[in-house]
């Protein structure tokens, strides 16, 4: 199972970074989109796979029997992804924007502040 | 006591959302603002002077105890960054006054300054990494706003390098965040701290540093992830610029700070070389894209990139007194850099252009407008007896104790050349002839600014050019706070013990 995430996470990264790397502002939202998933991804994985043991505390115990899965990569996830949600958001608009007042969809015609 | 720890993040927050329950008052809005950015000033002060006489801080949010909740937690250093925060915040606010359109007002300029403050306090304050990372990116959505607002051609391509610049940096930092949390199993500064210790697997820890290294190298506009900085900066309404050029990148050089004395200083030897190889490159790379730029704003922005350096080679160099010289040049460089985005704003205000080729004779018709450009310009180049003279003095003085002559030598050479930028804008926008010389009639230029404009534009620039005179004249106590800071700051058991308790 992690071999499997391990492979899946790598691919993401790879296939992000590639598409930051192209020079259409399309690519470019696509590309910090996957970053932020293969991220999530990594959080979830580094913090161990426990599949099938929910954290939940049976009746007339103290703690949940080990081993469960943690939960608190759960939440990091969770905030990770409203986070990651807003800011592509946030980015689609700018870039459509950007398309419309400066008239160019390639990201290396973009000098005049340099 | 522990009410001072979150109303620094709760009083912007506040005035922010007051401020868009009167979206449509501009003025309502403007007196709201000023009151809230001076509300927080006085705050950070009672912080500040809460934190030295009873030492730091903490406080569990919620009553959980510290590595299950969230913590905040003020030691010396987070306050005196509160502190210069609420001073930019506010010297911002009541700039803004005279020179953010009614456009970009209607579109929620105050709501989001705030938002802004609220994210730089909340970064100063946490005592968690996860947390720095959410108020991280609440200060990077607020920022981006604050940059492309007004959607001029200019802002909205600074706004994509910016933002997509800052976003690979976060990711950077989420992916540290899992890799510490699936090594150490907690997030919390203190206790990540200490287990870090009883790791024992010095190549793993030291990759890790790395990741963190890069983002918040990248937040820092450190080399080689600078160019997103000059490439942006100098795009948005100065005010804008000037609360950017300010805090921002200190909120990298603060996050650098506190993640290498606190967590990875198991093999400095490796990790804090490379900060100090990192922090010489930065200030060349910095300072001689400043020579090559003929625009003030874009020079003043390749300054901050040099400056950065500086204030890293404390860090790199790990002595009290090079840490105590980084904190001192923050406080310096805060203050300055923002006058001098002000002075530039004035400039655009009333000659139209910040070319430097189409400027000049502005110390005739503009004597304040010149003294008040010249005093930070002097000292952001380290002419004594002004603030930066002395910022630099101590970090030259570590780098001979700690015998790092190249860094010192780098540093001073650097130094000259900030010097010599800095005459290229004195030389050709203040001194000079005027562009047009016919038509120059007596009166000075200031006198054409309304006094409703000209009092919100001057107050604040004549402000921080006292306090950089003031913080040159009365080094002694501002040198004993830094250093009282860097002390606790290379001691983390205090810290440990302070959010951990017996534990720690």
């Amino acid at each position: 199972m992690e071999l499997l995430m391990a492979i899946v996470i790598g691919g993401l990264y790879a296939a992000g970074i590639f598409m930051l790397l192209r020079p259409s502002p399309v690519k470019l939202a696509i590309g910090l989109g996957l970053l932020a998933n293969a991220v999530n991804l990594l959080i979830f994985v580094a913090a161990g796979l426990t599949p099938g043991r929910a954290p939940l505390v049976e009746t007339g115990a103290v703690r949940p029997a080990v081993p469960f899965a943690d939960p608190v990569p759960q939440a990091l996830i969770l905030t990770a992804i409203v986070i990651s949600f807003g800011v592509l958001a946030f980015i689609l608009v700018l870039l459509r924007r950007a398309a419309e007042t400066l008239g160019v969809d390639n990201l290396d015609d973009m000098r005049s502040t340099d | 006591m522990q009410l001072l720890l979150v109303l620094p993040i709760v009083l912007p927050v506040t005035t922010a959302a007051v401020c868009m329950l009167f979206w449509r008052f501009g003025a309502v809005q403007r007196a709201l603002a000023t009151v809230g950015a001076a509300a927080l000033l006085g705050n950070a002060l009672a912080l500040l002077a809460a934190v030295r006489r009873e030492g730091m801080l903490v406080l569990q949010l919620g009553n959980w105890p510290a590595p299950f909740g969230i913590t905040l937690v003020a030691d010396l250093f987070s306050a005196i960054m509160t502190v210069l925060a609420a001073v930019i915040g506010l010297a911002v606010v009541v700039y803004s006054l005279a020179t953010i359109d009614i456009r970009r007002q209607a579109f929620g300029y105050y709501p989001f300054l705030h938002v802004l403050l609220m994210g730089v306090c909340g970064c100063f304050l946490t005592g968690d990494l996860f947390n720095l990372y959410v108020w991280f990116e609440v200060m990077l959505m607020a920022s981006f706003v604050l940059l492309a607002l007004g959607g001029e051609r200019g802002q909205l391509e600074g706004a994509i390098k910016y933002v997509t610049l800052n976003l690979v940096g976060s990711t950077f930092f989420l992916s540290a965040l899992g890799l510490l949390y699936g090594m150490v199993g907690t997030l919390n500064m203190a206790d990540a701290a200490r287990m870090l210790g009883e790791v024992g697997r010095p190549g793993l820890v030291s990759t890790l540093a790395m990741l963190f290294l890069a983002a918040f190298g990248i937040k820092a506009a450190l080399f080689p992830f600078f160019f997103w900085l000059p490439a942006s900066y100098h795009t948005p309404p100065v005010a804008v610029s000037a609360i950017f050029a300010g805090l921002l990148t200190k909120v990298g050089v603060y996050s650098l700070i506190r993640v290498f004395t606190l967590l990875f200083v198991q093999d400095v030897g490796y990790t804090h070389g490379l900060i100090l190889v990192i922090s010489g490159l930065t200030m060349v790379t910095g300072v001689l894209g400043a020579v090559a730029q003929n625009e003030f704003r874009r020079i003043l922005s390749f300054h901050i990139i040099s400056q950065v350096g500086y204030m890293v080679m404390g860090l790199a160099l790990f002595t009290p007194l090079a840490l105590a010289g980084s904190i001192f040049y923050i406080i310096h460089h805060i203050i300055v850099k923002t006058n001098l985005f002000l002075a530039s704003g004035v400039v655009l205000q009333l000659r139209g252009t910040l070319e430097l080729n189409r400027l000049g004779g502005l110390y005739l018709r503009s004597p304040t407008l010149a003294l008040l450009f010249l005093v930070p310009a002097l000292s952001l180049a380290g002419l004594p007896p002004l603030s930066g003279f002395w910022a630099k003095l101590l970090l030259v003085r570590a780098g001979l104790e700690a015998g790092s002559y190249p860094i010192v030598a780098t540093a001073l050479g650097v130094s000259l050349l900030t010097l010599f930028s800095m005459t290229k804008i004195w030389g050709k926008a203040f001194w000079g002839g005027p562009p047009e010389a016919a038509g120059d009639n007596a009166a000075t230029e200031e006198a054409r600014l309304p006094l409703g404009t000209r009092f919100p534009l001057y107050l604040p620039m004549t402000a921080l050019a006292l306090f950089t005179v003031a913080i040159g004249l009365l080094v002694q106590p501002v040198f004993e706070l830094s250093l009282q800071a860097a002390q606790q700051l290379l001691d983390p058991r205090i810290y440990i013990h302070a959010v951990l308790g017996e534990k720690g």
